[in-house]
């Protein structure tokens, strides 16, 4: 059976988490078709034909579909995917919103958040916020599964698949977008960093945040918070590392000023070298870290900065 | 309006979870158990619509053993008017649940639904969506503010990236995220209130669905352990570090 991956873009490009959801794909093995539906998002569709390792790519392009709302998506995705033997998508807000739509339509479970792919029709994933790992076998005539991206390294960008485009059309209806205030930066994402430097309450307020903003330009890194410094309004919400927020895994993690809940931990105790920076000795965070430095952040950050 | 508002019995948040030795599961022996943190969000948000004169109504329904009666019990004495119990002592998947909930759905007939996001168990973030799909209703999931306008319902959400509005028509679902709002604690006078409030109790196999899952836990298991690292004493020595032992910064 075939398997169909749900491409995560923005309409003019494709998300880096599409490329670690074909990997996963790939690991379970078959052809793989990539479906990116959206509005006038043909240049998202000739990204992805590039994707290494797909059969081809299916373009839904619709104004119903352009901000992928989850009546109309789910519509769509259990229409096609009755086809296939698995469906796919990143465990993004926007996957998680629509994949459980497109698995109760057909009637079948949802497998969330997988890390590992054991075979074809048995994966691996976190439960209790990552405290325990479940490994779970579907007798389900299609699989229905959300990718964890930081599990999964990326498929290269180097293939030229066929594009096929079609014209169904779901519109439920029921639901209509109405805006969007999306952040504006130009340090990499989250899911997509190399480097993440991640503040906490030890910040104490929102600008103090720029004091990891010279450390993060020279490391090209993306910049994160614990849930207690959002909940604090120190930052957005779309900076949270966290259980609840962005599950990252980059090769370097720097948690300043976080004490290591373990809702944070969950987030983040996958990256490959952690370090903790934190007045206070005691913090679980400096357990799992893999170089700890206790002092007062505000004489450390600047030091950091200049040093690098 | 009448709300529907689901609670979910679960592992209390502050307790530390332990694998089974036999890797069956998660002991829950004589752990605390609490409401899920996003359920007590959503039975905050139907309650603040209940007291702005928005809903006449807030009706909870919880799914599981008899224990989960407690869990209705602090809704009720958070403000919820009356109680449903599914009994089953099966654990359900999120498709089975949302299966009976549409059952509770089509009787009650409300005007919203607020769910948690996601229980902080089983950590799966479906049935609130699930739902949507089997009663055709719009969603507004990850919600951090919710306004009803006459017939509709404009919903924030917390997306990677930050912040959608979504309209949807009414009834719909709407699942909450952390930053909704900050619930309550429960008064004594009102803890003793709600033992009074009616709580009906359903058995699940009684409600036409069938309960069977098609996945199958094969094991349980403690996740991988990370190495306990090293203390540096200076800014210096953790730059030199992590250039020439970690290697990942040049």
């Amino acid at each position: 059976m075939s398997i169909l991956v749900i491409a995560e873009h923005d309409n003019s490009s494709l998300k880096a988490d599409t490329l670690k959801a074909v990997a996963a794909a790939a690991a379970i093995g078959g052809d793989i078709d990539v479906l990116v539906a959206g509005s006038s998002c043909g240049a998202a569709a000739e990204e992805a034909a590039k994707i290494n390792g797909i059969a081809k790519v299916i373009v839904a392009d619709n104004a119903a579909y352009e901000h992928q709302l989850a009546e109309n998506m789910g519509l769509l995705v259990a229409d096609l995917g009755k086809g296939y033997g698995h469906i796919l998508a990143p465990a993004t807000t926007s996957g998680k919103n629509f994949m459980p739509r497109v698995a109760a339509l057909l009637d079948v479970a949802q497998i969330s958040d997988i890390i590992e792919v054991v075979a074809a029709d048995t994966f691996k994933r976190p439960i209790y916020a990552g405290n325990a790992i479940a490994t779970v076998k579907s007798s389900d005539a299609i699989k229905v599964l959300t990718v964890r991206v930081a599990a999964f390294d990326s498929v290269a960008l180097d293939g030229s698949a066929a594009v096929e485009a079609i014209d169904n059309v779901t519109d439920a209806g029921i639901s209509s977008f109405v805006g969007a205030e999306l952040t504006k930066s130009e340090r990499p994402e989250l899911g997509a960093a190399r480097v993440i430097i991640s503040g906490g309450r030890g910040m104490q307020n929102g600008d103090n945040f720029k004091l990891l903003d010279g450390i993060a330009d020279k490391l090209g890194a993306a910049i994160g918070a614990s849930r207690a410094a959002v909940d604090a309004g120190f930052v957005p919400n779309d900076m949270q590392v966290g259980q609840t927020g962005k599950i990252v895994a980059p090769e370097l993690y720097i948690a300043v000023g976080i004490s290591g809940a373990i809702q944070h931990l969950a987030g983040m105790k996958d990256s490959k070298v952690i370090v903790a920076i934190n007045k206070d000795p005691e913090a679980p965070i400096f357990q799992i870290a893999d170089y700890g430095l206790v002092g007062d952040l505000f004489d450390v950050l600047p030091q950091l900065d200049a040093s690098l | 309006m009448k709300v529907l508002v689901t609670v979910k019995r679960v592992i209390d948040y502050n307790v530390k979870v332990r694998v089974k030795a036999d890797n069956t599961g998660v002991d829950l022996a004589n752990t605390k158990m609490s409401i899920n943190p996003f359920c007590e969000i959503a039975v905050e948000e139907a309650v603040r619509l209940k007291e702005k004169g928005t809903a006449s109504e807030v009706v909870v329904v919880s799914i599981g053993s008899k224990a989960c009666q407690e869990q209705i019990r602090t809704a009720l004495a958070l403000g919820a008017d009356r109680g449903i119990q599914i009994e089953t002592e099966e654990n359900l998947d999120s498709l089975q649940v949302a299966k009976l909930l549409q059952k509770v759905v089509e009787e009650e007939q409300p005007n919203l639904v607020v769910m948690g996001k996601q229980a902080i168990d089983s950590d799966n973030n479906q049935t609130g969506q699930m739902l949507g799909a089997l009663t055709g209703m719009a969603q507004g999931t990850f919600a951090s503010e919710l306004v009803i306008d006459g017939d509709k319902a404009k919903v924030t959400r917390e997306i990677d990236g930050g912040l959608q509005t979504v309209e949807l028509n009414l009834p719909a679902i709407v699942t909450t995220d952390l930053r909704l709002n900050e619930p309550r604690y429960a008064s004594l006078p009102n803890i003793m209130k709600a033992k009074r409030k009616p709580l009906v109790v359903k058995a699940a196999a009684d409600m036409g669905v069938n309960l069977t899952s098609n996945v199958e836990v094969l094991s349980v298991s403690e996740p991988a352990k990370r190495e306990s690292g090293v203390m540096v004493e200076s800014v210096e020595e953790l730059v030199a570090k992590l250039k020439d032992e970690a290697k990942v910064i040049s």
